[in-house]
């Protein structure tokens, strides 16, 4: 397996829907209702329920743990939440498609892999990244 | 109304200590939709070198719930949590949380500014073992919409 700048991750597609975002409201404890109950959701100016951010974060980190094989070389993971995840009360849910590349190898035995979720073609999460230990 | 900048450097008292599980971690772990098998399976978390299973790296969000909400419904503080939207979230691991961890966090406001109207707040939460060993620090920024913005 190589690790060097330039390396592309293997991409990964992840479909959330309404039960989804219940799921991980009781795994998470953040039951805010925006994320389950469009009413709520509308009265606070949305156009739907959105995911959790925390929920679309976790789900984006899938690519580099896979990657990686010991999630545990993750020693940091960090994002911006620039645009909502919108899940529609349907069986399609909303796609959520994540890519990454190693951009940084550090002297401390570290990469820094660039972390792009994408949703309805756009970026959700702004600057995501992770520090992974390689050696 | 603004926040208060001399809340910045403030620190609130350390939590009750929190019991990492296995069972919380697959829980969390399936709700995303993980299935590396350090999460999920002793054996191959050993076999990785870990003590047990570990979480993945946003788990610690729910250890630091707690003491997040403290900062967040401090009254001295007057924060509108329904104006409260996550700006950013950063979790630096001293060491992967694992199952049979005794976790105990401490929160800290590290800054507070307002830019177009909008406070942003940012809350540090150290967690450490019951011991005082170093696992996560986890960084969470807080945007509080102005009444205009």
């Amino acid at each position: 397996m190589t690790y060097e700048v330039g390396t592309e991750l293997p991409a990964l597609s992840v479909r959330l829907k309404r039960s989804d975002l219940v799921r991980y409201a009781g795994a998470s404890l953040d039951f805010n209702p925006i994320h389950w109950n469009e009413k709520t959701a509308e009265d606070v100016g949305l156009p739907d329920v959105i995911a959790h951010g925390m929920l679309t974060m976790a789900v984006a980190s899938r690519i580099v743990a896979e990657w990686i094989g010991d999630p545990g070389a993750i020693v940091e993971y960090g994002c911006r939440f620039g645009r909502p995840v919108v899940v529609p009360n349907d069986d399609e849910g909303a796609l959520v498609e994540v890519t990454a590349k190693v951009t940084k190898a550090f002297d401390d035995g570290t990469v820094k892999v660039n972390i792009n979720a994408a949703f309805d073609g756009k970026s959700v999460l702004t600057g995501a990244f992770a520090r992974v230990r390689v050696s | 109304m603004p926040l208060d900048p001399a809340f910045i450097g403030r620190s609130y008292p350390p939590s009750q200590p929190y019991d990492v599980s296995r069972e919380k971690i697959r829980e969390f772990a399936e709700a995303i939709g993980a299935t590396s098998p350090a999460y999920l399976d002793a054996e191959a978390a050993k076999a990785l070198g870990h003590r047990d299973v570990i979480a993945p790296p946003t788990f610690a969000i729910v250890v630091s719930m707690k003491t997040n909400e403290t900062v967040m419904f401090d009254p001295e503080l007057q924060l509108d949590y329904s104006r409260v939207v996550h700006g950013d979230q950063n979790f630096t691991h001293h060491r992967p949380i694992t199952a049979g961890d005794q976790l105990v966090c401490v929160a800290h406001v590290d800054a507070i500014t307002s830019r177009m109207g909008n406070d942003m707040v940012t809350v540090r939460t150290e967690i450490t073992t019951v011991d005082g060993e170093p696992v996560t620090t986890a960084k969470s920024m807080l945007v509080v919409r102005g009444e205009d913005a």
